[in-house]
């Protein structure tokens, strides 16, 4: 095994190509085989002609909590995460699954509440809760969909242990960094594609298209319009707005561009009024129609629930979806994939303490050095604690927040991530990463990108992958057979 | 009983609207209490949208306002039927759960005040006895008094005041149910008053759940059940979410507005 002399792998940590530091792992094969013939000083230099193309694309981040105006590049690492097909299979099945037991509870949270009078969730978990959202009761989507698009966040522990993070049924950003890594890694190592038969993500555009089309109003005629609604320039994913609209041949408005016209919501043309048919949001709810939810809001526009309860239009992902992917509902995603599937979950659960619960609160307390906390209501690792990493004086100002207001936290073990390499001036480093594979949702069929956002925390040891907290990406490959 | 029914509500605009819409809720439907013989809502300076059921079973209408436009009249007239149930309204209806009613909304925020009223009734015997209590305890406490309050007023707000309109009256009936633990809701509607035909505004009261009898109606402001003088319109957790008309204009200004309501007791219906 001289070959495998000095390779980087952190103890205890799963290794995705080096497994635990003897064994090159056979999905990176090809990929070695490659990487041992290459200069690692051309490969640095690559490394840095993609972040150049990247800034030319325009791709950046607006980092939220930074200085105003921050925008910076996420960083892309050149190593690609490898997916055999036999594991993807699995991820696929697992959320597919998932998915259609969200759209399922989601269904029946806003009808008959079956699962509530089941006593499978505690029914405070959803009267309690803000983003169970009162305008969806009794009313059902187009076609029936109300996630057209999922983004679940996943990680590995080991070579069979799939763990789901978070489901972000609402509205999930970062496709069009699978996207653009992709492009990227194919303008720079065309070779590398030739080598290796990798399953294409490309298509995922025009997939989108289709999806949104598929549960478009009943009685639209001919093609459905398409329309992405944006925050605006000054939204940290604009440029993904700006970038799916282009790609799906749809067009980019703004809440000021839409208005209600015979009963429809209308872009303004030069022809006049245009109705919309699908609306793919990338407003949250509370701030999509200041008639119905915040008045104050100047980012959505008045009146589109009222066409959207009354038939006329499609929003996507359908206002409301939150209460599916909420951190308290997710302790209950086992039961809910019973429930409705009546099959065991085929990705696992994080084991989730709910600090509501009093004898969770005393344990959480007593292991917060062991552990990961987390708001309810949050998202993007802001208001996090990882425990292991943690402070004395950042576990003390944790330990008065979840005292003060113990059901606003949930709380995990902290997971053994694992590691994938990355490129860095002394060679490959192991590096921990998560995976958010897309799913698209039509009225018949639930369809995932083989690939998928691979987020990559960086630092050496760190455990947070989130981009606001210098997070960067990979390429996601997904071999055929 | 038959009641004649007109509502006629007219916004002044400072400047000509550029964009505007208004949500009404101004429909009755047909219910146990209540059956409707005709109705029609006519707009001057604006033209119908659409129109949908909301999770509280209200039939709501969009209008966008005429972009120019600087007065929108809304009307709303007909007959309906009514029948005296002893203050008891329907069976429970909908997806919407009873726990739902549960929920405190802006305007019916607990704090000191409603916890006073919720005090001063929790050991009456029954829950009949308990509600009818706590309407006539609201009544002694918070005078009827327009002027005091706006539409914006929480119960707290009007507690502090020590007056308020029926809306008011309802917000605190509701506030103080919800934290007895009985689901309660806002009613807007008409009442026939004795004296008088021409009114200078709609009314509201509440409804409490009451196991064994459903929604149970207290005008806290007149100090009854509604009986068959009463039309109910809207439902919903507070004022807000039942108001007769709530929108959006843009680029209009200052905006008046003026209610014209005429209640009569009309021939025919059952006695």
């Amino acid at each position: 095994m001289g070959r495998f002399d000095g390779v980087d792998v952190r103890p205890g940590y799963f290794d995705e190509m080096h497994g635990d530091g003897t064994e090159l792992r056979r999905p990176y094969r090809n990929y070695d085989e490659w990487f041992s013939q290459e200069d690692p000083r051309r490969l640095l230099k690559k490394s840095a002609d993609a972040e150049a193309l990247f800034r030319r694309t325009g791709i950046t981040f607006n980092v939220y909590g930074s200085e105003e105006g921050d925008e910076r590049l996420i960083p892309f690492d050149i190593v690609p995460r490898i997916i055999a097909a036999r594991e993807w299979a699995r991820i696929e099945r697992g959320i597919e699954q998932r998915v259609r037991a969200i759209n399922a509870f989601l269904h029946d949270i806003y009808h008959r509440q079956e699962i509530l009078r089941a006593g499978r969730i505690p029914t405070g978990v959803i009267a309690d809760n803000d983003a169970f959202l009162p305008e969806m009761i009794g009313f059902t989507p187009p076609g029936g969909v109300y996630t057209h698009i999922v983004g679940t966040d996943l990680v590995r522990t080991d070579d069979n242990d799939f763990y789901v993070l978070e489901d972000n049924a609402r509205t999930p950003s970062g496709v069009s960094y699978m996207l653009e890594n992709r492009e990227t890694m194919l303008q720079m190592f065309p070779e590398l594609f030739v080598k290796s038969r990798v399953r294409p993500v490309a298509e995922y555009p025009r997939d989108l298209r289709t999806s949104l089309a598929a549960a478009a109003p009943h009685g639209t005629v001919g093609r459905p319009v398409v329309a992405v609604l944006t925050p605006g320039i000054h939204n940290s994913a604009y440029f993904e707005h700006a970038f799916l609209a282009d790609q799906m041949g749809a067009e980019l408005v703004e809440g000021h561009d839409l208005s209600v016209v015979d009963g429809r919501v209308a872009m303004r043309t030069t022809e006049g009024p245009e109705p919309i048919d699908v609306l793919y949001r990338r407003v949250d709810d509370a701030y999509l129609d200041p008639l119905t939810f915040r008045p104050d809001s100047q980012l959505g526009v008045p009146g589109v629930m009222d066409v959207y309860r009354s038939g006329g239009i499609t929003i996507a992902n359908a206002p409301g979806t939150g209460i599916a992917d909420d951190k308290a509902v997710y302790s209950y995603m086992p039961e809910i994939i019973d429930f409705y599937t009546g099959e065991k979950p085929l990705l696992q659960n994080v084991p989730t303490w709910r600090c509501s619960e009093p004898d969770s609160l005393g344990y959480v307390l007593e292991h917060l050095a062991e552990l990961v906390v987390k708001e309810v209501h949050g998202s993007g690792g802001y208001g996090m604690l990882v425990g292991p990493a943690a402070s004395k004086r950042e576990i003390a100002r944790f330990t008065r927040k979840l005292k003060a207001k113990p059901a606003n936290y949930i709380a995990q073990p902290t997971l053994a991530l694992s590691t994938v390499p990355i490129l860095t001036r002394n060679g490959l480093a192991p590096r921990h990463v998560d995976l958010r594979p897309f799913a698209l949702v039509a009225p018949n069929n639930i369809r995932i990108t083989p690939g998928g956002l691979t987020r990559v925390a960086m630092k050496r040891g760190s455990l947070v992958v989130n981009s606001s907290q210098g997070g960067g990406t990979k390429d996601t490959w997904v071999m055929e057979d | 009983m038959r009641l004649n029914i007109s509502h006629t509500t007219t916004y002044r605009y400072a400047s000509p609207v550029r964009y505007g819409l208004q949500e009404l809720r101004l429909r009755p439907r047909d219910e146990t209490t209540q059956t409707v013989v005709g109705w029609e809502i006519t707009v001057d300076g604006g033209a119908h949208e659409l129109s949908f059921d909301d999770h509280y079973g209200n039939r709501v209408e969009l209008v966008s306002l005429t972009p120019g436009a600087t007065e929108t009249t809304i009307t709303a007239r007909g007959e309906v039927d009514t029948l005296d149930t002893a203050g008891v309204a329907t069976k429970h209806l909908g997806h919407t759960a009873l726990w739902f009613y549960l929920r405190a909304t802006e305007r019916t925020v607990v704090g000191k005040g409603v916890r006073r009223f919720c005090d001063l009734v929790r050991d009456e015997s029954d829950d009949v006895n308990r509600l009818h209590s706590l309407s006539s305890r609201i009544r002694d406490d918070v005078a009827y008094r327009p002027g005091e309050s706006d539409v914006a007023s929480s119960a707290e707000d009007a507690i502090d005041a020590g007056a308020g309109v029926c809306q008011d009256h309802a917000h605190i009936f509701i506030a103080a149910a919800r934290n007895l633990g009985y689901s309660a809701r806002y009613v807007s509607g008409y009442l026939l008053l004795a004296n008088t035909v021409e009114q200078d505004a709609s009314h509201a009261w509440a409804e409490a759940w009451i196991d064994g009898l459903g929604w149970v109606g207290f005008d806290v402001s007149n100090g009854i059940s509604p009986d068959d003088r009463y039309v109910r319109v809207a439902t919903g957790l507070d004022y807000r979410a039942a108001a007769p008309i709530r929108g959006v204009t843009y680029g209009a200004g200052e905006e008046t507005l003026e209610v014209e309501l005429q209640v009569q007791a009309g021939s025919g219906g059952q006695q």
